[in-house]
């Protein structure tokens, strides 16, 4: 029934893409296209959230694709989850959409793909077989390559777009390698009759090193990240939103429904291999994050990040698995899953106030931005709970999932791996130096955008933006500081999934008393978001009641101190480089190969001294760079084949039969 | 009833580590002024410059906007609850599971996020150094701090600061070499959460040594009160956790009745003045370290909690 009903929303999000290229140039389309998009979404997510509640599954075949398979859907406890997400996170992008559109220059390059991409989106979430799954995604791969182009006159973008491309194809590729394993020489690809065979460990093995090569490149794992921060700030912002909030936590089902559900037990090293690529990725790319000086940048960055967080709860959840510790690996699994959640809201919110900044100074380059708070009274304060949030600060979202996170590393003592009790308070201290790190990338994104003077005229004469981004902002932020303060419920709602995947549940948290959670048991540890939040509330509220009762309520402005320099310029307040220079230089040398060079010119020289910082993300210089060099390099060389006799030609294909044929009865 | 007594008890927490927060700023810069020969300002003075700030008006600079004028009861806030819940005299209080240790050092970077934001506000270089230098302190020292959390709760079985508090109390523990790392790293974190000497001087005015006080330079009147109270609630807190987790004894039990209640406090006393004279004699016996040289403090700190950590993993009993 649900099923069917999100596959009729699906197929009105396929019309509404129709329509936008029908009736492109119309004055009224871009308001249709939204507005159809933002109704199917909150359509499907009540769906989501009927089918995660009620916990049925729901299954749907339709006479399409393979004849002898067709093309199956299916809802299930893991699929209604990450429905919901992208119900949330599409609805509230539509919805912003509605105000930000508007001001699109080329209208006719994001219309008909916005509600393509939601809808390829959708079909990877409800596939139930394996030829669904990959068509699906390549809908989501091309449509979203299609908005990273829509500014393609910009020649970054051009190459964010290429760069997309390639790792994409080569994404599927790895997924679809990864599928023809458990299929087997057969080709069996329902998701029903994979699950119940169980493959060779060799097999396993391939495929769980596929898996994190084809969904892990598409959610950004390091070191396969390199496309992410380039394509998803090239896209408008709306659609940014989509990539980093949506697109990612889609990639991050696509690795959970092949690993956790589809393999079975997966080989015991896999969650090594998955906490310490998490790790990895939290830190380098919070890292790099907080030396960006474009905005959006930075933002795509922090996405890296955050999946590097929910990938270390996944990579704990198979470590407690493997172990046969189901309630510990519950918890993990929570965790992870709670903060693809939060992560969703807060950066959906983050890249809306990003496209807010842009849209109103034209410019996301923070080193031009700053004093936006005066300008922009309401885009300041909910991208401040987008701030505080993703910095995983109490009491709002980012906090309660991390903290579950922790809590689940203080289980592991008990795992009985050597590999897994050195590895896992490593990437516990990872975790925390993220988390840290976060902050200081936050308190600087806010502080140079939203704070000090502005470093340009277009950032003094920012004006607020329209409604329908500040009603989609401030709603985000509505939801972040609501699923901070009552976790409990968010926990309980995912119960089913952690049911369906590891046979175990957290404990209800529902019943507690003053919606506190209490992962374990009382006496382990318990917090208590909502009461916090009332507590600083009361307190905060009460000395500044008291204070302007009982004591001075006088107020003067003055000038700010400056050392007795009456005329301060902008350009003189701290930029973001110089923000971040002190954590540059004691993490970079290590982990980006930053490095410095002062040019101070002799006493008597009149030319300017100058500061250079050179930094890198090595993975693109020491990885990729190479990479395409040797394909470059192999491409010219086979270039030969191409002026070859047809003699030469009928040889060769005879050689590769006899090959084939060779390693065929080799093999068996 | 019991309610409204475990109420009135919370309640005395809070006020006591109000009250109590000055006066151990103030010990501490008289104890400081004695080892170097001086005489110092009374004990009482903190006091004294609270109540003439609350008094004076806010000189606010031209362009700080909203945020500059809410920060200081936020950061202040968030300071006080989590001091609130931090066993002083007695530990398991009424609202003592809102909170585990994890969410008290969450709560401290929460007010450190305001602070530091505050300080970018007005647009000066001042306050840039100091947010820039504090985000790399913090940086450094909140995993530490994490780590070192991660280390006692091992120990513990828990984080939350009743359980704890019991456990190291009770005779099952002995020494650790696990908790002996922790505490080391805690008092270093310690000193570079509060801005004492070597990481930060807490007296000084000079540009290019100054973190904390770089921040809070555009802050004057009431607001620089609220600041000053949350950075002494702050210096109170960590005294009380290192106690409360490594000096256990004393400490009574929230139900345990009056006479109980105030044979602790005065122990917590007592041990308050033991701490501040430490403190006193190991900032009066080191110099301050460059900025870049913190990192390898701090690195000393976070590697000692990475070892606690592992050495648990590796056997429940060392």
């Amino acid at each position: 029934m649900t099923t069917g009903l999100a596959l009729i929303a699906t197929a009105l999000l396929l019309a509404t893409a129709a329509l936008a290229v029908l009736r492109a140039g119309q004055p009224r389309i871009h308001d249709i296209v939204y507005g159809a998009s933002l109704a199917l979404m909150v359509a499907i997510l009540a769906l989501a959230l009927v089918a995660l509640l009620s916990g049925g599954e729901s299954a749907l075949s339709l006479p399409l694709g393979l004849p002898w398979i067709g093309a199956r859907f299916r809802i299930d406890a893991l699929s209604a989850f990450f429905l919901a997400i992208l119900g949330t996170g599409g609805a509230f992008a539509s919805l912003y959409g509605l105000g930000y559109g508007r001001h699109e220059a080329a209208p006719e390059r994001v219309l008909p793909f916005y509600p393509l991409f939601l809808a390829g989106m959708t079909l990877v979430l409800l596939a139930d077989d394996a030829f669904t799954f990959l068509l699906s995604w390549e809908v989501m791969s091309l449509a979203s390559w299609a908005l990273v182009l829509t500014q393609h006159r910009v020649a970054d973008n051009r190459l964010a777009g290429y760069v997309y491309l390639a790792m994409a194809s080569a994404g599927t590729v790895a997924l679809l390698l990864a599928f023809g394993l458990l299929a087997g020489a057969t080709g069996t690809y329902g998701f029903a009759e994979i699950r119940e065979a169980t493959p060779e460990p060799f097999t396993a093995a391939l495929v769980l090193l596929l898996a994190l090569a084809g969904a892990g490149s598409k959610a950004g794992l390091v070191p396969l990240h390199v496309w992410l921060p380039l394509a998803h700030p090239a896209a408008p912002s709306h659609v940014s939103a989509l990539m980093s909030g949506v697109m990612t936590k889609v990639a991050i089902y696509g690795f959970l429904r092949l690993v956790l559900d589809l393999l079975g037990q997966p080989p015991w090293w896999a969650a090594l291999v998955v906490l310490f690529m998490g790790g990895a990725t939290a830190v380098i790319g919070i890292l790099m994050a907080l030396m960006q000086r474009d905005l959006k940048r930075l933002l795509a960055y922090s996405t890296i990040e955050n999946v590097g967080v929910v990938f270390v709860g996944i990579g704990l959840a198979l470590a407690f698995q493997a172990s046969g510790m189901a309630a510990a690996a519950a918890l993990a699994l929570t965790a992870a899953l709670f903060h693809a959640l939060n992560h969703m809201l807060f950066k959906s919110l983050l890249f809306m106030g990003a496209g807010a900044v842009l849209g109103a100074t034209g410019t996301a380059d923070m080193e031009r931005l700053g004093g936006l708070i005066h300008r922009l009274p309401v885009t300041s304060v909910v991208v401040l709970v987008g701030a505080v949030a993703i910095s995983a600060l109490p009491p709002f979202n980012g906090f309660a999932s991390e903290w579950l996170l922790f809590q689940a590393i203080l289980q592991s003592p008990e795992l009985g791996d050597w590999g897994l009790k050195v590895m896992v308070p490593a990437v516990g201290a990872m975790l925390a130096l993220a988390a840290a790190l976060a902050a200081a990338c936050f308190v600087k994104a806010y502080g140079v955008t939203f704070l000090g003077r502005p470093r340009s005229p277009a950032a003094a004469d920012a004006a607020e933006v329209d409604r329908w981004s500040l009603a989609a902002m401030a709603g985000l932020a509505g939801l972040c500081l609501l699923a901070g303060i009552l976790p409990g419920l968010v926990i309980d709602a995912l119960a089913p999934v952690t049911t369906a995947l590891l046979g175990q549940t957290m404990p209800a948290q529902r019943s507690l008393a003053w919606l506190t959670i209490v992962p374990i048991a009382e006496s382990r540890s318990s917090y208590n978001g909502l009461l916090v939040f009332l507590f600083i509330l009361a307190s905060g509220w009460l000395t500044a009641w008291a204070i302007h009762r009982f004591a001075s309520r006088g107020l003067r402005r003055g000038p700010a101190w400056g050392c007795g320099f009456d005329q301060p310029v902008a350009a003189g307040q701290y930029s973001g480089a110089s923000l971040a220079q002190p954590i540059q230089r004691v993490l970079g040398p290590l982990l980006l190969r930053s490095a410095e060079t002062v040019d101070m010119p002799a006493p008597g020289d009149l030319r300017p001294a100058r500061h250079t910082l050179h930094q890198e993300d090595i993975f693109w210089d020491r990885l990729y760079a190479p990479l395409a060099g040797l394909v470059e390099t192999l491409a010219g060389r086979l270039n030969v084949l191409q002026f070859l006799t047809i003699r030469r030609y009928l040889s060769l294909v005879f050689a590769a039969l006899v090959l084939l044929l060779l390693a065929l009865a080799l093999w068996n | 009833m019991e309610l409204i007594g475990g109420l009135a008890v919370q309640g005395a927490q809070m006020a006591l580590v109000l009250l109590l927060a000055p006066g151990l700023t103030g010990l501490v810069r008289t104890f400081k002024a004695r080892l170097l020969r001086r005489r110092g300002p009374p004990v009482l003075q903190p006091y004294r410059d609270f109540a003439r700030l609350l008094r004076k008006e806010v000189v606010l600079a031209e362009n700080a906007s909203w945020l500059f004028r809410v920060a200081p009861y936020l950061i202040f806030a968030a300071t006080w609850v989590a001091a609130a819940l931090v066993p002083t005299f007695a530990s398991g209080l009424l609202f003592s599971w809102t909170a585990d240790l994890i969410v008290i050092v969450a709560l401290l970077a929460s007010a450190r996020f305001f602070l530091a934001l505050a300080g970018m506000d007005v647009g000066t270089s001042f306050g840039g150094i100091g947010t820039s230098r504090e985000m790399m302190i913090s940086s450094l020292a909140e995993p530490a701090m994490l780590l070192i959390i991660f280390t006692i709760a091992l120990v513990a079985g828990s984080t939350r600061l009743a359980t704890i508090t019991a456990y190291l109390a009770s005779d099952e523990v002995g020494l650790r070499v696990s908790l002996g790392l922790a505490l080391i790293a805690l008092v270093i974190v310690a000193i570079a959460e509060n801005a004492r000497v070597p990481v930060d001087n807490p007296a000084t005015h000079l540009e290019l040594t100054m973190v904390h006080e770089a921040m809070v330079l555009e802050y004057s009147g009431r607001h620089l009160a609220m600041i000053e109270l949350a950075a002494s609630l702050k210096l109170l807190l960590f005294v009380a956790l290192i106690v409360s987790v490594f000096l256990p004894f004393g400490l009574a039990d929230a139900g345990a009745g009056p006479l109980a209640w105030l044979q602790g406090l005065a122990l917590f006393v007592v041990k308050l003045v033991a701490a501040a004279a430490l403190l006193a004699l190991f900032e009066t016996s080191i110099a301050k370290m460059r900025v870049f040289r913190v990192p390898q403090f701090l690195g000393a700190a976070l590697m000692l909690g990475l070892l606690g950590t592992l050495l648990l993993f590796v056997s429940r009993s060392l």
